[in-house]
């Protein structure tokens, strides 16, 4: 089986966020960058699926600056086989050209999986892995929580308000993971070395201007210190009318 | 802080690893195994399922094939969280593997090290006596050449994993005549069974019931300890253990000289796990002040506060490139014992002052076993009293400076 995993470089969710002198992008100075958690997932599973079937190809595929190709390696030391990353200097936020550019590089691929985290922790556009399979005219099961591949068919769940949905697909399809699909496992050191002596092409790729236009980014408002109405039973009717008229939660 | 001329890429790679590994493994089971004093099997297990308690060695032998540095910084990122998990690490490989790496033949290699590297099972270095401590060549332990084997008898004491771990390099005098006290020496391999051999059967780690057994070598009473109260410290006892002679580790008379080289190596382990102590309790302390508020302010906003934390970060700076660059000689294959000793005497006294002033800091909190300074106070002590005290440091620095220009060593 031949998997595609889509990967992206983000900012630690822990990272302090400043935003740059022009107020529509972070200041990425100082910041520590991570393997998106939600592709996290998607590797895991990548590479579960072929250690159980014991032979394959796990592919990770990156869009971004030079600078992922760190995020590339993270995959590799995890054990993926080779990956690729489409080059553009500024990939900007509009998810549509981003698939576009992605489609066309899996579309060649001969992929019979392409996985993706459900969503990016930076833009949290939740977008592009649904637009892959539209592109590639694939079936899609977004925000799984489990999968089972047996003869080139899938199952997959899905958590859905008050319940889980259980949908069967035909292979090759895309696929994108939820928190809970596993436990992303730890590189080992050596894998940091053998990542080193796999694989990783560069292509240079050109993105559409796109529709969507960042007209400014705004930190959000500081929250307020919790406050202490009182204690013991005397004070449930305070604490009753504060939840009821100030923070109108009941 | 992070580019620092020592570290590449892959060094950035390992920090993050261990980093993560550290948050989400130890730092939640780090108070209770310190206050229970309990060994961290489980961890020992993923440790060695990572590569952690062999990253140094090569990959033919079952290590993580990465460089010292790698291992060095494996060491501080424990360290940051918990000393016990650092020196259980520290201890089994630069004490209980490094020797046998350095002195070992290509057959004790091959038996030996692919069970250590890869922590199925803990190593340990016997070298303290009641009466040879800093002074090792005090040791009393005596090996009889007898037939095909050794009997030793004597007993090594503060053995880091005499009780959990079943591989060990002890030193034994094999010629009492020896005119030089520091000869006659030698370095032996002896192994026995974990006491802990039901945990550690049911978790699959520690215990590897086919490896011959020394027989007449047992561990003794667990140590009580201040601080590294996770990690085991018990004594060795050797009686009339009897010890085939392909277990002797290097040249016969030649254990003085070997172990004053693992030695230098725990130097730089011990160096490495006060940086990552200090560089924790400073971590403590930003996220303490930057959340306690008095007199309607945050600490952090008070000037006396911010003359303690650039205090502690300014002398973790200068620990921090004392210990990398006695790791870094060490790894080009440079004399390296003077900046070993100079690190590990900075770094442990670094860490001393830091924790110091992380508990003030903290006030009547950091005295409770409810923040983790605490523990970290406590772990600090030892790292200036174990693998050679600090005036032991400053001796090995002294005899470097003044060589032949004075017989600065008595004799």
């Amino acid at each position: 089986m031949k998997i595609a995993v889509c990967i992206k470089r983000v900012p630690d969710s822990e990272a302090r966020i400043k935003i740059g002198s022009d107020g529509k992008e972070i200041d990425g100075s100082g910041v520590k960058f991570v393997l998106n958690p939600y592709d996290e997932y998607a590797v895991e599973e990548a590479l579960k699926l072929k250690g159980a079937a014991g032979a394959g190809e796990v592919v990770a595929v990156s869009l971004g600056t030079d600078a992922a190709q760190e995020t590339i390696r993270t995959a590799l030391a995890m054990g993926a086989d080779r990956g690729i990353l489409l080059k553009a200097d500024n990939a900007g936020v509009d998810p549509l050209p981003a698939a576009r550019v992605l489609a066309a590089e899996l579309g060649e691929g001969g992929y019979d999986l392409i996985l993706l985290g459900k969503l990016a922790i930076d833009d949290y556009s939740q977008a592009v892995g649904t637009m892959v399979a539209e592109l590639l005219n694939l079936p899609c099961v977004s925000a799984i929580t489990h999968l089972d591949i047996t003869d080139g068919k899938g199952k997959a769940e899905r958590e859905i308000e008050g319940g889980v949905e259980v949908v069967e697909f035909e292979l090759p399809a895309v696929l994108t993971a939820e928190k809970g699909l596993n436990e992303p496992r730890y590189p080992a050191l050596r894998g940091i070395m053998l990542a080193k002596k796999k694989p990783l092409e560069v292509k240079d790729v050109t993105l559409d201007p796109g529709g969507l236009e960042v007209l400014k980014l705004a930190l959000p408002a500081e929250r307020k210190a919790g406050r202490i109405v009182g204690e013991g039973p005397e004070a449930v009717p305070a604490l009753l009318d504060a939840l009821r008229n100030e923070a109108k939660v009941l | 802080m992070y580019d620092i001329p020592y570290l590449t890429e892959e060094h950035h790679q390992v920090r993050e690893i261990v980093r993560d590994f550290a948050e989400r493994e130890v730092r939640p089971i780090a108070r209770d195994h310190d206050l229970e004093a309990k060994f961290p099997w489980e961890n020992v297990k993923k440790m060695g399922e990572l590569g952690f308690m062999g990253a140094p060695w090569p990959a033919r032998l079952g290590g993580a094939e990465m460089d010292y540095l790698s291992y060095i910084i494996v060491v501080e990122e424990l360290a940051k969280v918990d000393a016990s998990h650092a020196i259980t690490v520290s201890a089994h490989t630069t004490l209980g593997t490094s020797p046998i790496m350095e002195f070992g033949s290509e057959e004790q290699q091959k038996r030996y090290v692919p069970l250590l590297a890869s922590g199925q099972v803990l190593g340990g270095f016997g070298l303290t006596e009641a009466d040879a401590g800093s002074d090792a060549g005090g040791t009393k332990t005596v090996a009889v050449e007898k037939g095909d084997h050794y009997v030793i008898n004597g007993a090594k004491i503060f053995i880091t994993h005499a009780g959990v771990g079943e591989i060990f390099v002890i030193t034994a005098r094999t010629d009492p005549k020896a005119k030089q006290r520091n000869r006659g020496i030698t370095s032996f391999i002896v192994t026995k069974d974990t006491v802990d051999l039901e945990a550690c059967q049911q978790l699959g780690v520690g215990h590897v019931p086919d490896l011959p057994k020394t027989p007449g070598v047992r561990a003794g009473k667990k140590e009580d300890k201040l601080g590294w109260r996770a990690s085991d410290t018990r004594e060795l006892i050797l009686e009339d253990a009897e010890v085939p002679k392909e277990n002797r580790l290097g040249e016969l008379g030649k254990g003085f000289v070997n172990f004053l080289k693992t030695l230098d190596d725990g130097r730089i382990g011990v160096g490495a796990l006060s940086l990552g102590l200090a560089e924790g309790a400073l971590n403590e302390c930003l996220s303490y002040t930057a959340e306690r508020k008095q007199f309607g302010r945050y600490i952090a906003s008070f000037q006396g506060v911010h003359f303690a934390l650039a205090d502690i970060a300014t002398e973790i700076e200068a620990a921090r490139h004392l210990v990398y660059y006695a790791a870094w000689l060490r790894q080009h294959d440079k004399p390296y014992k003077t900046e070993a000793a100079m690190a590990k005497l900075f770094a442990s006294e670094v860490a001393m002052r830091a924790t110091t002033k992380a508990v003030q800091l903290h006030g009547g909190y950091g005295y409770t076993t409810d923040y983790p300074v605490e523990r970290m106070i406590r772990d600090a002590k030892v790292g200036e009293i174990g693998e050679g005290t600090s005036e032991i440091q400053r001796i090995v620095i002294a005899r470097a400076l003044l060589g032949d220009l004075v017989n600065v060593t008595g004799d």
